[in-house]
């Protein structure tokens, strides 16, 4: 791997580069699916390559490619100069990076089970058995599972000295019930939604999920929800539940502070953000009790936001997104750190693959836990609704307006779970919502979400972000919106 | 075996380094008897019961802009080598892009090993041996040819453009080829070589913008200059908009769209999804479920359709009439689905092996002779919607998806554009707005962002459901 991103490096600096990098990436997948019994889907998966960036007259380019020979190697460095030179005809100023150390250092997130080392019979015999339990159920019209392995081993290199090794294991399982009768179709996910959960560990992440154990449950929800009472329509205070407030943060925090959006980068197509930069330390975003980090580092758990050094270079960092709910902090680059008078990067770039350009992306974006207990905050509550699960998701480009469903809820009267709600829903205009936030419940409570399908850049990236949450209490909620007539 | 291997060029893929690249177009990373030595090479080495192998070879370049400057500009080249495996009626697959002996040998076994470590599959049958292919030409050299500085130039006279109007521009120009190639040791083998290109342009002004967007396999038929006026003429013509009271408004969904809208309900075609029960047509079909003047097929030869002629078997693909005025009349079958549900399969069945099935991937629906001109002419109140965004399903049996329009949402009065609108989210179900299409424009091969391309006509559309208004 050395020997390839030196080749690049070389390369590109003798053509004229003021700046270079080299990422190799050599990466590993597993996906497993069962669906009613057989299994679906069962693949591996390896992709070995090189990505370049260069700075040439100022401008940005990147080529990238998977013939690793020598000839290969500065024919895709040359490509990246050639880009780049191109780039400059469209330049209104030169790119600016803030500066940063150059580091020699080997990373490894700890695991305890190297899940390409577990048997694949034995992974589909767990999904299989998972599903029969959801099928046993009467009403159950579909139940499918599902498991994913993904090893990253990966060296950056960069003209400033750098070279860092990096290797990260990702896992994730999760199973799903679904029930269609008369005209609906209801499911059922257990532990998340879309893969159920996933963070950066081994094998034993799969063992912790207890998929069988849960199944059932799992399936007789989704039976259940037909003769649920539906949500109604109205203003009411409702509970998330810790999965689906990480996905609230991910689309009402996590993508509006990124400063590439907010830069307009992103304008044409994720869209742009309303934190324009005047708002930076002024902004109240939350209310007082909000507190939400962006934490790449490994004190923070295994999420899939987690690890030792950003794909350019930069150490891995906790900075303050919303501090007593005062905006603090945007996810930052070395070049969009510059261009807004920032002393250093916050360390977000990342990237999906060796054949893709960094970007910033999520890293594991958290809100801190509160101070409540599950049952006090449920005893504290006269009237509202509990969602869990979430079903749909959608926010406007400039992350304002935002609405979700959840796939289940309950009923909170006078302080205890009532009954069953179908087909829950919620909408609002994103610093009003959280401005509305007057209970979180403790660390106990909070669970590190792994988010693996977050989708944003042309060409189109798939990165995976960690959100720690908590169940939490917002006041004044238009709910019920999503099925109104 | 598809081809014999020369003895030569099997030489060749022995060590990554000893690969010579003999391109048939420029910078072609490899040339078609370079793929199919590899594939030849793979079902040597393979020890399964059948083999299949499929790759593609991918040469993409894609520039960036946004603040009327270049601001990404990257180029790839990938190679995918997917490898299927039958054992004793059992079927995995496994990838990789690396082409030396060992390599290949190994990902040749990996597919079997997997294969062999889970349960039979009842539904597996035999692979395909040669099937003849309707001929479908999307390859067109001056795309693949295109260069950095090709789309750098035309980049630069749009970003021009915009200062010039005092706006800020913000888009991409992408050009690339494709080199598909699907064989197996029944002796298929099928290939498709494509190029593409698309050109984005958002037009940015203080408080509105604009939108537009093309793609073609032949870049001669992109115009970016001719888009960036569109785009520029709708952030001009939004500036100070309105904030409307969210409601049930006529809708004039441009063709982006209307595909956005639309191209979701191309999975309940599926007779998996059927046999599943999560397709909004159980119980539905050959029952009317939208209006007489809805006609849909799936046809992957349409004029304005791209696509291999082929599914992921290998299956020839059928033009297929999915709706007649109204009424859903077909499903598309894989080889499995239909052996299943006793019918013929239509060739569009997705690799093996997978959960979902099949799905018509090739959309065309039936247009009308109303321009968007006349639609607003003919409309006392009404929002024209230029694109929507962030489309998501609600409820998954009457169709209840939830979005946002964007990059220029107009009130349209007494016939005419009035003015720019904040924009909106709506909650509608697509069955129920395809019941109230009161006109259709000509059919165009649209190009949204929320679903895969197709021929759609814009649409006037009664009683549609914004339920929510954001700030801008």
């Amino acid at each position: 791997m050395q020997q390839w991103a030196e080749w690049g490096i070389e390369t590109a600096v003798r053509r004229g580069a003021s700046y270079a990098d080299a990422r190799v990436m050599d990466i590993r997948q597993r996906d497993i699916t069962t669906k009613n019994e057989e299994v679906g889907t069962l693949v591996e998966a390896e992709t070995l390559g090189i990505g370049i960036r260069v700075i040439v007259n100022g401008s940005w380019g990147f080529a990238s490619t998977d013939r690793l020979t020598r000839d290969g190697v500065q024919a895709c460095a040359a490509q990246a100069v050639a880009i780049a030179k191109a780039s400059s005809l469209a330049k209104r100023e030169d790119v600016g990076l803030a500066p940063e150390n150059a580091y020699v250092d080997t990373w490894q997130n700890p695991f305890l089970k190297d899940p390409f080392r577990i048997p694949v019979e034995r992974q589909i015999d767990l999904l299989l058995k998972a599903n029969e339990e959801m099928l046993r159920v009467k009403g159950v019209t579909l139940a499918e599972g599902s498991m994913s392995f993904k090893r990253i081993d990966q060296l950056f290199v960069s003209s400033i000295g750098s070279s860092i090794h990096q290797i990260k294991m990702h896992s994730g399982a999760g199973i799903v019930a679904t029930s269609f009768a008369g005209s609906e179709i209801q499911k059922r996910s257990y532990p998340n939604s879309f893969g159920g959960q996933h963070a950066l560990q081994g094998y034993e992440l799969v063992e912790s999920l207890d998929l069988v154990a849960n199944a059932q449950r799992t399936g007789e929800e989704a039976v259940e929800l037909h003769s649920a009472v539906q949500c109604p329509e109205g203003t009411s205070t409702i509970i998330l539940g810790g999965s689906q407030l990480g996905l609230q943060i991910h689309e009402s925090i996590g993508h509006p502070i990124e400063l590439d959006r907010v830069l307009g980068q992103e304008a044409n197509f994720a869209g742009m953000s309303f934190l324009t930069t005047e708002k930076l330390r002024k902004l109240k975003y939350g209310s007082d009790i909000v507190n939400v980090v962006a934490d790449a580092r490994l004190e923070h758990g295994p999420g899939l936001g987690t690890f030792a050094y950003d794909d350019e270079g930069v150490p891995a960092q906790c900075t303050p997104i919303i501090t007593d709910g005062l905006f603090t902090g945007y996810l930052s680059s070395r070049e969009s750190a510059s261009s807004i008078g920032e002393k250093r990067s916050g360390g977000t770039m990342r990237t999906e693959s060796w054949n893709r350009l960094p970007m910033i992306r999520m890293t594991n974006i958290s809100i801190n836990p509160g101070t409540w207990s599950y049952d006090d905050l449920i005893a504290d509550t006269d009237d509202a609704i509990f969602m869990e699960t979430n079903r749909s998701w959608s926010i406007d480009d400039r992350r304002y307006h935002f609405q979700f469903s959840t796939e289940i809820g309950w009923e909170i009267k006078g302080g205890k779970k009532g009954r069953m709600i179908k087909n829950p829903s919620y909408s609002g205009i994103t610093t009003e919502f959280w401005n509305s936030c007057d209970a979180i419940c403790s660390r106990e409570h909070w669970t590190l979400w792994g988010t693996p399908n977050c989708g944003k850049g042309q060409p189109m990236q798939t990165m995976g972000t960690g959100h720690g949450a908590s169940p939490a209490r917002f006041r004044n909620v238009k709910i019920g919106v999503a099925f109104s007539k | 075996m598809a081809a014999k291997a020369k003895k030569s060029r099997l030489k060749r893929v022995k060590g990554a380094g000893n690969v010579r690249l003999g391109a048939h177009v420029s910078g072609a990373h490899f040339s078609a008897s370079d793929l199919e030595d590899i594939a030849e090479s793979i079902l040597k080495f393979s020890e399964a019961d059948e083999t299949e192998v499929e790759i593609d070879s991918t040469v993409e370049a894609l520039t960036r802009f946004a603040n009327n400057t270049i601001h990404q500009n990257v180029a790839e080249q990938t190679l995918n080598i997917s490898v299927r495996a039958v054992l004793d009626g059992r079927t995995a697959r496994a990838t990789t892009n690396k082409i030396d002996d060992e390599s290949l040998r190994r990902v040749a076994a990996s597919a079997m090993s997997l294969a062999r470590n889970e349960p039979k599959s009842p539904d597996l049958l035999p692979m395909l041996r040669q099937q003849k292919y309707h001929p479908v030409a999307h390859f067109f050299p001056a795309t693949a040819a295109a260069t950095p500085m090709d789309r750098a130039r035309a980049v630069t006279r749009v970003c021009k453009m915009a200062g010039a109007n005092k706006q800020t521009a913000a888009g991409i120009f992408s050009t690339g080829f494709v080199q598909t190639l699907l064989t197996n040791s029944k002796g298929l083998l099928a290939r498709h070589d494509y190029t593409e290109s698309e050109f984005s342009i958002t037009i940015l002004e203080e408080k509105s913008s604009g939108w537009a967007k093309a793609n073609s396999p032949d870049v001669a038929e992109i115009d970016p200059e001719v888009l960036a006026a569109s785009a520029s003429r709708k952030a001009a013509a939004s500036r100070e908009p309105r904030e409307l009271k969210p409601g049930h408004y006529t809708a004039i969904l441009e063709p982006s769209a209307a595909l956005d809208l639309v191209g979701s309900i191309f999975y309940d075609f599926s007779a998996t999804a059927v046999m599943d029960k999560r397709s909004c047509l159980n119980d539905r079909m050959d029952r009317k479920v939208v209006g007489e003047n809805i006609t849909l097929w799936d046809d992957v030869y349409h004029p304005l359709q791209l696509g291999a002629p082929w599914d992921g078997e290998g299956m020839p693909r059928q033009k297929v009439l999915l709706i007649d005025h109204g009424v859903p009349k077909n499903l598309v079958y894989s080889r499995a689905s239909a052996k299943k549900m006793k019918t013929k399969p239509t060739g569009h069945g997705f690799t093996l092996p997978n959960d979902f099935g099949e799905a018509p991937m090739n959309l065309v629906f039936g247009g009308g002779d109303s321009s968007v001109e006349k639609m607003i002419a003919s409309t006392e109140r009404g929002v024209l919607v230029t694109r929507l965004w962030y489309i998501r399903e609600v409820e998954p049996y009457e169709k209840v998806l939830t979005g946002m329009t964007r990059d220029g949402t107009f009130l349209v009065e007494e016939g005419k554009i009035s003015s720019g609108i904040r924009n909106f989210r709506f909650n509608q179900s697509v069955l129920a707005a395809l019941s109230n299409v009161e006109m259709l424009g000509p059919a165009v091969r649209g190009a949204g962002e929320e679903a895969f391309e197709m021929v759609v006509p814009a649409m006037k559309i009664n009683n549609f459901h914004f339920s929510e208004v954001t700030k801008f």
